[in-house]
């Protein structure tokens, strides 16, 4: 208690560069904490996908569909428990900056393939019977204040013409990283209406989503659902859902390498600001720390000194970083399109990961000047001229 | 014949730089007693500093005997002798070494840290020594808030705030105008004639050696 005093007293020292160093290290733990942020989002894209999931997609490239006729073909498979499919709609909702993933999907089986989307059941039984019904994710019914009953006008461009879906359902996220920004309507209903417009595109599934009964069998359900199509005009390639997200991102590897990296880096450069004032304080302070010995004070009070005052600063300015940190996040998520990055929230890892970072640098900033405070002979101490 | 506080026998001192031998103190002998008020005079760089430093263990000797109230210090070990100093010595400084975030009651407390006395105990300390050096309206002023002279007043209320037996100061009117140095020298002569202290004082100023019992002088190394 008696030496917390003097710790306050002594880092208010100098209010300024106290301030900056805490704005320094506020600064850097908040650019941490947004990079980490950015990084978990991606991460948990993958890890939301499920293992007992595979997607059949065209094997030349995701946007050339699929015939639907496969999909009795693949559900004879041994090992496969349901086959579902989804087309990518798109269109626009009143306004092109409202975007949110619009998809047609089997009423029938979608559901069940994907059991992290919660549906009551009457709601649900109301959707498989109207066939321009649709279900929303709730964060988008909150976005946009869908209500039961309400009609979402799309206007179509892959599938051009003015459509309208009546909400018969709001789906609840089963965990944070599912995915709630989903617009979700009949796949037969698109068709049929496609049918009779252009002829030559009925009949078409954009991906096929495999439900098989064991995970590890994931490889070799795969490499026989490719196998069925091999010598097709439209030969498939069916991979994880894990795979297939990380497919996507892999693009983008090298770039998460790099944030990954600089995230790090920045650890490194709190930890030479506040290295650099508490070395400059000791600095300053030799003659204080003579005069203390002097007195009869132990290393310990020097060590707890020094390593009270470079904690309580770290401590301060992560604590300040890592409360800028959320409304950051929030800004950026705010001004992102909804539905891109459905998994954009600060996690708790990066939370601790932040305040160790802190503490570590806290620690280590205090190494020199505790060295220099306990080498310095109390003699050579109290002759000492700033 | 009072007791013997300080007995010097035999002591050399020397400093090393980058391996070259630099002898400051050669074969002191000296005998303070209880109640003595010493004047440590001699040219700069004659050895008075290192003198002090060691009879106030925060210096080690490098040969000789150097016993202080019964204690050898130079047996001592290092955490040993801060227990030592903390119990014995009282330390006046030239430039006074008050710390600057602390109030004067804050640096006069600081020793007080150290031993087991309570947050009331400590007040009372304080605020009496304070009061036996004239400053017992100025206890909330920083240093900076305050004269040399009453800086200097402080620092020997710090030291003297744990009640040692001995008190060592190195040109304690060294940085001061004529006028507070005059009243640092009544201080200290009172703390010698009143409370009984033995003090050991360096000193330029012959004016400050008149007012201690004994003056002794240093030149070279060596005492005279
Ligand atoms: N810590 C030290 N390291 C190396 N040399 C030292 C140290 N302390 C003192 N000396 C040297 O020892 C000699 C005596 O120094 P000291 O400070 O004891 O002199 P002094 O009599 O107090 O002088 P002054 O009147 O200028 O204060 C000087 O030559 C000084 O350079
Ligand atoms: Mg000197």
């Amino acid at each position: 208690m008696r030496v917390l005093k003097l710790i306050f007293k002594n880092s208010l020292r100098h209010k300024l560069r106290t301030s900056l160093t805490i704005l320094g290290l506020a600064i850097a733990v908040m650019a941490f904490g947004v990079l980490r942020t950015v990084l978990d989002m991606w991460n948990e894209g993958v890890e939301a996908a499920a293992a007992n999931r595979l997607i059949a997609r065209q094997a030349v490239s995701f946007i050339f569909p699929l015939p639907y006729s496969y999909r009795d073909k693949i559900a004879k498979i041994p090992g496969v428990e349901t086959v579902s499919f989804a087309n990518w709609f798109q269109g626009v909702y009143i306004d092109k900056n409202n975007f949110f993933a619009r998809m047609a999907v089997d009423p029938e089986t979608f559901f069940s393939v994907y059991p992290e989307l919660l549906v009551n059941q009457k709601e649900f039984e109301t959707f498989k019977q109207e066939r321009n019904s649709c279900i929303v994710g709730a964060e988008i019914a909150k976005q946009y204040g869908f209500k039961i009953g309400d009609v979402i006008p799309i206007e179509g461009d892959i599938y051009p013409g003015k459509w309208e879906f009546v909400v018969r359902g709001i789906y609840q996220p089963r965990d944070k990283s599912t995915d709630a920004t989903q617009m979700l309507f009949h796949w037969t209903y698109i068709d049929e209406r496609i049918k009779q417009d252009m002829p030559g595109r009925a009949g078409q599934v954009g991906w096929y989503i495999i439900k098989i009964k064991d995970p590890a069998q994931a490889a070799s359900i795969s490499e026989q659902v490719d196998a069925l199509f091999k010598n097709s005009p439209n030969a498939t390639k069916t991979e994880t859902e894990r795979a297939f997200t990380q497919s996507f991102i892999s693009g983008l590897n090298s770039l998460l390498q790099a944030m990954n990296f600089v995230s790090f880096i920045i650890i490194g450069i709190i930890m030479l600001v506040l290295g650099n004032t508490m070395i400059m304080s000791a600095r300053e302070r030799t003659r204080e720390y003579a005069v203390l010995k002097t007195l009869g004070f132990s290393a310990g009070h020097l060590v707890g000194l020094i390593l009270g005052e470079s904690l309580l600063i770290a401590a301060l300015g992560a604590g300040l970083g890592l409360l800028t940190t959320y409304p950051i996040v929030a800004g950026i998520s705010a001004v992102m399109p909804k539905g891109f990055f459905p998994y954009f929230f600060v996690t708790p890892t990066t939370i601790i990961l932040g305040a160790s970072a802190a503490l570590l640098v806290g620690f280590t900033a205090s190494i020199f000047p505790i060295q220099r405070a306990l080498r310095t002979r109390i003699v050579d101490g109290l002759r000492f001229l700033g | 014949m009072p007791n013997t506080l300080i007995d010097i026998k035999n002591l050399f001192k020397s400093y090393w730089r980058d391996s070259i031998e630099i002898p400051v103190l050669n074969d002191i002998t000296l005998e303070v007693h209880d109640g003595e008020f010493l004047a440590l005079m001699g040219p700069s760089g004659s050895g008075k500093t290192t003198l002090l430093n060691l009879i106030a263990g925060i210096d080690r000797p490098s040969k000789g005997s150097l016993t202080v109230s019964g204690t050898n210090i130079a047996d001592l070990g290092e955490s040993a002798l801060a227990k030592w100093r903390s119990q014995h010595v009282g330390f006046v400084f030239q430039f006074y070494n008050l710390l600057p975030v602390l109030t004067a009651f804050e640096n006069v407390e600081l020793p007080l840290l150290l031993t087991s006395l309570s947050k009331a105990e400590r007040k009372k300390h304080v605020e009496l020594v304070l009061d036996v050096v004239g400053l017992g309206d100025r206890m909330h002023h920083y240093p900076k808030q305050l004269s040399g002279g009453q800086e200097q007043r402080v620092a020997i209320a710090r030291a003297i705030v744990t009640d040692p037996t001995l008190l060592v100061a190195d040109e304690p009117t060294g940085d001061l105008d004529k006028h507070s140095a005059e009243e640092i020298l009544v201080l200290l002569d009172r703390l010698n004639q009143e409370f009984k202290k033995t003090i050991v004082m360096v000193t330029h100023d012959p004016r400050a050696a008149e007012r201690a019992t004994i003056q002794r002088h240093l030149d070279k190394g060596e005492l005279s």
